[in-house]
């Protein structure tokens, strides 16, 4: 079966149709499970363990919060696969590299089915090698708790690993050796998985009234020497770039959100980390000192720059789903204003409060875009997965407006392609591609057109236009074969199937 | 009406492809300084294959080519000029070494059948060549003039300073050559590229000394020495406002006229027009 975008939908899965179908649905939400133990047990991993009763084909869910610093996925399925278990499904809402015990686990068919946001290093591998039983399901940040909400992600047992946490099963990240600050995606995982165990390495006997997880949802409580490595939980560069291209990106994107009037006061934005999107933080803090504009959210990964914002009354208030450095981290635990918000509340699109759906602007990046400005973060050209969503399908669909930026060639691939290698985000939520060598803007977005074409220093250029200079600068790039062995699919934020995963072509010695 | 110029080393060719969104005013590909000896043959095919093929470069493109009393200056010439090429910078220029220059180019242009007239900015790098300043910039195809202050210095045998006093002299002295003969006084390069702030003072310091326009050596420093070049905001709105009263003024016939309590006359009317002229042609 195809969906509307002309994509492979493997039998058994709903085809995506449009970005704002979920819209048109009215899908009752769960109530959360408060069928918990009133007084919580606490022991060793082993003796918590063996207490779960863990038995074949039930779900186990994590966090990602300590990044490629985590130690309790590994820890925990080490002692659940002591026993004889088999046939285990697992959510983690980020897989790293780290994580690479879980090969063995895959091979062996202990795990036979993964739920995701994200994931690369060997876990991606050997799933794409096809060693999966089951199919990969690549989620969004927003579409995890939109499962779990509905019930279509039951989980059986919820791990979550907290660094501060006391006896009545109060819990969050914001405290103690091994803090990571905000602990939004496992929320919905203590909210609704049928048993939760906390995994810490600072018990404490009261929690400070900041705890993010209630005791009341809590049954279990691990007690282990580290939960992780906090200097690890970095996510890509919290330097702003020095490179002279993506500070000319960053400077064309800054001065097409002015034009567009959307740096005003109380207006709303998210970027990612790394250095082109800081840098775009950056001008737009430079034009809100010069005019004395106060933004009144930004929300998603939190880095230390938008706490510099917030403690500067740049920003009324951060909505952080997760925290990208540790500055951000010290932060969480200080400013009152530095909110923890959980995965549901960030992005699920059926949740009637979800931040992304009232950002003015996003600004997001791509491994590849196509001429109907669809965007792939989840493989590279080659079909070789190299993360996935997280929060861009969901952020794009919910900001008003979506800036996707990114160099037009990188290493000598032109990133804007006939049609990327797979969808992560449709095309029809994104509105402007902003590149070192020219802009396109969506022509679905005629207004965003009548406004910036006026802008005679802006270099705008069609889409098409903009991939026929890439490719007099590298040449009309070869199409690459591919295989029709399916080993994942990629969800869209409501669930429906937007692509699907495939085992890459072998190419021959 | 350049504010910035970016040198660009001839034989790097991922800094040269990209060059073109770098943003500077000017592109100045490098055969010279930069370049050392053994690479000299391959900088200038670079170079050349370059200016030929790029396309939707609207900047100035510049080459710097050899000095004239080495063995590369004769086929840098030859393979560099081209109808794609605006100007060609000359290092220790002399006043004979720029007329001998233009003479050239003239036979060249005519064996190439370039219809354009390229032009050339020499660089004052030389003690001879200060003495020689008045009468460097008003000969045929200058449209500007380069300080290389760090050869200068070497040939004076002083030490160059971020504070830049030693050169303070030339700097006036040059503008003042520049002025008068309606080219572009463009300054040396700040050479330590971390120091944003030392960039800033050293831009300020030429402008006040009536430089327009300022060199760089690393792509980041050109919208720092163009945001120092260009007018402010409120510049732009002041000379608009100038020239609306000036269309006024027009109207009833006076020449001179009275805004925000000052007395408007020809040279600040002029120096509006100036003003909105920049900010037209660069989008401010």
């Amino acid at each position: 079966m195809k969906n509307s975008l002309n994509r492979f939908v493997p039998k058994g899965f709903k085809p995506f149709t449009h970005a704002d179908h979920y819209k048109e649905l009215d899908i009752p939400i769960l109530k959360p499970n408060t069928n918990h133990k009133k007084i919580k047990e606490i022991g060793s991993l082993s003796e918590i363990i063996k207490k779960l009763k863990i038995e074949d084909g039930m779900t186990l869910s994590f966090h990602h919060h300590l990044r490629n610093g985590d130690y309790v996925l590994n820890s925990v399925l080490k002692e659940v696969f002591k026993s004889n278990v088999k046939d285990i499904t697992i959510a983690p809402s980020s897989i790293f590299p780290v994580h690479e015990p879980l090969v063995e686990y895959i091979k062996s068919k202990q795990v036979t089915k993964i739920y995701t946001d994200y994931i690369n290093g060997p876990v991606a591998q050997a799933i794409q090698e096809g060693h999966l039983e089951e199919l990969l399901i690549m989620q969004t940040h927003g579409g995890r708790p939109r499962a779990i909400e509905h019930g279509d992600l039951v989980i059986d047992v919820a791990f979550i690993g907290a660094s501060c946490v006391d006896r009545q099963g109060n819990a969050s990240g914001k405290h103690g050796k091994s803090a990571f600050g905000s602990i939004g995606y496992a929320i919905p995982d203590a909210l609704y998985a049928k048993v939760v165990v906390l995994v810490t390495d600072n018990l404490v006997d009261e929690h400070p009234s900041d705890y993010d997880i209630h005791g009341e949802f809590v049954d279990y409580i691990i007690t282990m020497e580290n939960i992780g490595d906090q200097q690890s939980i970095v996510s890509g560069t919290t330097m702003i770039t020095k490179d002279p291209i993506g500070l000319k990106i960053a400077k064309d994107a800054a001065v097409v959100l002015d034009r567009l009037g959307l740096i005003k006061e109380g207006f709303s934005m998210q970027t990612g980390a790394g250095g082109v999107s800081l840098a775009v933080a950056k001008e737009i803090r430079t034009i809100m000192e010069n005019r004395h504009i106060t933004a009144s959210f930004v929300s998603g990964g939190i880095t230390g720059y938008f706490v510099t914002m917030l403690e500067s009354h740049l920003v009324d208030k951060l909505y952080d789903v997760q925290c990208f450095d540790l500055w951000a981290v010290y932060s969480s635990s200080k400013n009152d204003d530095h909110i923890t918000i959980s995965a549901s509340r960030y992005a699920n699109a059926f949740n009637k409060e979800a931040v992304v759906n009232n950002l003015d602007i996003v600004i997001l990046g791509a491994t590849e875009i196509d001429v109907d400005f669809n965007v792939n973060v989840t493989t590279d050209s080659y079909g070789k997965i190299i993360g996935g969503s997280g929060g861009h399908a969901d952020a794009a669909n919910g900001a008003k407006l979506t800036v996707i930026v990114t160099q037009l060639v990188k290493t000598r691939i032109p990133i804007i392609k006939e049609r990327v290698t797979t969808i992560t985000t449709p095309g029809e939520d994104v509105d402007i591609l902003i590149t070192d060598r020219g802009i396109a803007i969506n022509p679905r977005r005629l207004d965003l057109i009548e406004k910036l074409s006026k802008c005679n220093h802006l270099n705008i250029m069609t889409i098409n236009e903009l991939k026929d200079m890439a490719h007099k600068l590298t040449g009309v790039p070869r199409k690459l074969p591919q295989t029709d062995e399916v080993i994942g699919v990629v969800e869209y934020r409501d669930g429906t199937i937007i692509d699907s995963l495939f085992k890459p072509y072998k190419r021959k010695a | 009406m350049k504010r910035s110029l970016l040198f660009i080393p001839g034989n790097n060719p991922s800094m040269i492809q990209n060059s073109i969104i770098f943003e500077s005013d000017a592109l100045i590909y490098d055969l010279e300084d930069a370049v050392s000896s053994s690479q000299k043959d391959a900088a200038r095919l670079i170079v050349s294959e370059f200016i030929e093929t790029s396309f939707g470069c609207k900047k100035e493109i510049i080459v710097r080519i050899n000095a004239p009393d080495t063995p590369y200056y004769e086929e840098d010439l030859k393979q560099i000029v081209s109808y794609k090429l605006d100007t060609i910078m000359l290092p220790k220029a002399t006043e004979r070494t720029v007329r001998q220059l233009a003479i050239k180019l003239d036979e060249i242009e005519e064996k190439k059948k370039i219809t354009k007239r390229i032009k050339i900015i020499p660089i004052v790098e030389l003690a001879k060549s200060v003495l020689q300043i008045e009468k460097i910039a008003p000969l045929p195809r200058v449209s500007g003039i380069l300080l290389g202050a760090e050869d200068l210095s070497l040939d004076m045998g002083i030490i160059r300073t971020k504070k830049g006093d030693e050169i303070q002299y030339i700097r006036s002295k040059l503008a003042v050559a520049c002025k008068a003969f309606d080219i572009d006084a463009i300054d040396t390069p700040f050479t330590d590229v971390n120091d944003d702030e030392g960039l800033v003072e050293d831009t300020k310091r030429a402008k006040l000394l009536g430089m327009d326009a300022k060199s760089c050596i690393h792509p980041r420093q050109a919208s720092i020495v163009n945001g120092v070049f260009s007018p402010s905001s409120l510049d732009i709105e002041y000379a608009r406002k100038i020239l609306l009263g000036y269309e006024e003024a027009q109207k009833v016939g006076l020449g001179v006229f009275s805004l925000e309590g000052k007395m408007i006359d020809k040279p600040i009317i002029e120096r509006a027009i100036r003003v909105i002229a920049k900010a037209e042609r660069y989008g401010l």
